[in-house]
């Protein structure tokens, strides 16, 4: 079995999660174990896949039996070994996460939830998986139906936010097909790496040109680039806490890396930054991603609205790394994508304890909170620490690769602008943690019973995967030496 | 005038995804922009069928089941259709979701047009003022 | 809500019309591989048929033939079809959803092995679509109230 794992980390979730309605028409209970063992089983195979990448190399699998050009092919190399292992892990935490709060927010809904969750996480694993562009379209879809169904579920403004998301995300999708499209008439191929070599002689047919114009616009919608982001902030605040969780940390990730496999596999480095000014653009972008992302930040009330909108910010951070087009940039791109998928987990898990203890997410809500439940705040202060880039987390080591790679390249403004979102990002994170822990109680009848506060922790299904994440924003900084030197350094394309 | 009647499947292909894509802009009312996007998508699968066809060639369905080669020229390419079938499955699902959340944004705002939902929305955050 | 609407005539055509509608389907269905047709086509037209029942009949009368269980029932063992052929395939020494080594089982050359299971995925894929079709349009017309929303 071992030489199938490949085929195997996309069909087990997708076969859990119709074994879920059979079992959750059965007993309700039963789905809550399936869906943990299935994406622990999920993470075993990944890391087993990204064990036998290191050792041998590229991994390929036929489906079907059939040969590549006219069949589809499954390739898994250091990239997308990467971000298979991250989307795993997360993913299993967040469903350990999601017992307690799934029952309280969605009473009555449990099996359907973890059937469309199931079928969410077969959708992002199979993006990362699979080598051919039209398979990655519908896997894409898969994805964001799924995202559409969960996040419709939220409170209030939820309906309307997942109307919008829909309406945005299919006009991205089909931007994507059309692309698919444009490079099939050009080249007759729909491999990734049967492109790659059959495209380098057509780069000044304006067919391509036109292709990789719907290719970027397309995933830039998917991944929410600065102007095209509008979906974004009221999709994540109005939907479930454990919904926020998980797509806040792996939907725009995996958009990313759509966006580095179109632009560094499909057409090859020398295209983005000689026939179009692709990197240019892309830098201009991610700037104004990242001030914009903080300055609304600063100017929220709601906590789920801000961490959005740092959300934007972020992905413009990766996305400067990998505009500048140099090993240092795209090695903190990539650093950037996993460091942040721990950082928006942990965040937006916080918030999903305090909704389920307090029922509201405002920034008033939290105040004095420290008192309640220490470790949680504990971890939501590590996590706000390293997503501006405090030395001993995590967030410190990806920025420092990040603005190295603008300095080497000599891009003074975007190591500028990423130093001053940075500044932005103190103001709008320390606003709330202020409010934590010192700001004074404005109740007259709180300063009497101030001694008798009870500690209300959260309880222990949330709270352990919250501090994995945070001990994982506090370590992993350490070891991202090792994972460089392990994994990333074979990332980067040839020629930077 | 050459350059309009040799390609005028790409001109209805263009013209019926920016009707549909105007549709979903510009119209106030819920239901007409979801009708623009199925607009916007069934031009995208017009577009991709019309690519395989070529002069003179029919239907990709091979007759009697002999097993000797054919002669490719005399059939139209059948993957585009089969990859249109997938992205019709594709464009039927959304259409499915879309009108199920339709359905749920109607029973809780009981309308459906957009500036009136703002309007709702609106009123709910800012009670006292209009 | 579709209430009864005693028309005779529409009744019994569609008495008559629909186990031939029915059984058209399942000869699209059968012949995807050698004439236009398919797993979806042929689903379509399945769901079709029972939206027809909906239409000449009451909503209740459709629920006693096919009830909302049975329906979600069907849109699992279609996929359950689908990758369970190909998890065969995997027991059997093949890569996934490769049906050649299927000659095993069946005991015919391995080309006729692919078009039985190319047959067998067609068939799991029409039982989803049926169900998906008849759901989403039952979810429509009853605006979203029935028994499985209110547990």
């Amino acid at each position: 079995m071992a030489e199938h794992s490949l085929i195997l980390i996309i069909v087990i979730p997708l076969m859990a999660s119709c074994f879920n309605i059979l079992l959750g028409l059965f007993r309700r209970g039963f789905c809550y174990p399936l869906v943990i063992a299935t994406l622990s089983l999920c993470v075993i195979l990944s890391i087993f896949i990204m064990d036998g990448v290191i050792n041998n190399g590229v991994i390929h699998y036929r489906l079907g039996g059939w040969a590549p050009p006219w069949g589809i092919e499954y390739v898994v190399d250091h990239l997308n070994a990467f971000v298979m292992t991250i989307i795993s892990f997360i993913s299993l935490f967040v469903a350990v996460y999601s017992k307690r709060s799934v029952e309280a927010e969605l009473p009555g809904r449990t099996v359907y939830f973890y059937t469309v969750f199931l079928l969410l996480v077969t959708g992002l694993l199979g993006i990362t998986v699979t080598g051919d562009v039209f398979n990655l379209y519908v896997f894409l879809e898969i994805t964001s139906l799924a995202g559409y169904a969960l996040i419709a579920i939220g409170r209030d403004k939820a309906l309307l936010a997942s109307f919008n998301y829909l309406i945005m995300g299919t006009i991205g999708a089909c931007f994507y097909l059309l692309g698919v499209g444009y490079l099939y008439i050009a080249t007759g191929s729909l491999n990734m790496a049967d492109l790659g070599r059959l495209l380098p002689d057509l780069y000044h047919s304006k067919v391509v040109l036109v292709a990789f114009a719907f290719f970027a616009v397309g995933v830039a919608i998917k991944m929410a680039l600065f102007p095209l982001h509008v979906w974004l902030p009221d999709a994540y605040t109005y939907a479930p806490s454990t919904v926020s969780a998980l797509a806040a940390s792996t939907m725009t990730k995996v958009g990313v890396y759509v966006m580095i496999r179109i632009m560094f596999t499909v057409f090859k480095p020398n295209f983005s930054a000689e026939m179009l000014p692709v990197t240019e653009i892309l830098g201009w972008v991610a700037s104004g991603a990242m001030i914009f992302g903080c300055i609304l930040a600063i100017a929220q009330t709601d906590v789920k609205r801000m961490l959005s909108y740092i959300l934007i910010a972020e992905v413009g951070y990766i996305v400067i790394g990998v505009s500048v087009t140099n090993r240092m940039g795209f090695t903190g791109a990539l650093l950037h994508i996993l460091f942040d998928a721990f950082m928006m987990a942990c965040l937006f898990m916080v918030a999903g304890v305090v909704m389920h203890k307090t029922g509201k997410t405002s920034i008033h809500g939290f105040r004095q909170l420290h008192r309640r439940m220490p470790i949680t705040m504990a971890a939501f202060t590590i996590a706000a620490l390293s997503v501006i880039g405090v030395p001993p987390t995590a967030g410190f080591f990806s920025k420092w690769y990040l603005v190295l790679g603008a300095i080497y390249a000599r891009k003074w403004i975007f190591a500028g602008m990423l130093l001053l979102s940075s500044l932005l990002a103190v103001v709008a994170f320390f606003r709330v943690i202020e409010n934590i822990y010192f700001a004074p109680s404005c109740h007259a009848h709180d300063r009497v019973g101030q001694e008798g506060i009870v500690r209300d922790e959260a309880p222990l299904s949330m709270l352990v995967p919250l501090l994995t994440m945070a001990a994982g924003i506090l370590i992993l900084g350490f070891f991202s030496g090792k994972i460089v030197s392990a994994v990333i350094q074979f990332t980067v394309p040839e020629g930077f | 005038m050459d350059f309009i009647i040799s390609k005028f499947n790409y001109w209805i292909y263009i013209v019926l995804m920016m009707i549909g894509f105007y549709a979903m802009i510009s119209k106030s009312n819920l239901v007409k922009k979801l009708v623009g996007m199925n607009i916007f998508q069934t031009a995208i699968i017009l577009f991709f069928i019309s690519i395989g066809s070529k002069k003179g060639a029919t239907i990709p369905i091979i007759q009697d089941s002999h097993v000797d080669a054919v002669n490719s020229a005399l059939y139209m390419n059948p993957l585009p259709h089969v990859l249109m079938l997938t992205a019709i499955v594709v464009m039927v699902s959304t259409f499915g979701v879309a009108v199920a959340l339709l359905i749920m944004i109607y029973r809780k705002y009981k309308t459906l047009e957009e500036d009136e939902i703002l309007q709702i929305l609106r009123n709910e955050k800012w009670p006292n003022t209009h | 809500m579709i209430n009864r609407f005693e028309n005779i005539i529409i009744q019994t055509i569609s008495r008559l019309l629909i186990p031939p509608i029915q059984l058209y389907a399942l000869y699209v269905i059968a012949h995807g591989h050698y004439s236009p047709g398919g797993g979806f086509q042929g689903g379509c037209i399945l769901g079709a048929s029972f939206i027809l029942m909906v239409i000449a009949y009451d909503i209740k009368e459709t629920k006693r033939m096919i009830s909302e269980k049975i329906n979600t029932i069907f849109i699992v063992l279609g996929v359950i079809i689908y990758s369970g052929i190909g998890a065969v395939c995997l027991i059997l020494g093949a890569d996934y959803l490769d049906y050649g080594i299927l000659n095993k089982i069946f005991s015919v050359s391995p080309a006729k092995a692919r078009a039985l299971g190319t047959f067998g995925v067609e068939i799991g894929v029409g039982i989803t679509v049926m169900a998906v079709m008849v759901s989403i349009f039952l979810n429509l017309v009853s605006g979203g109230e029935h028994e499985e929303a209110q547990e």
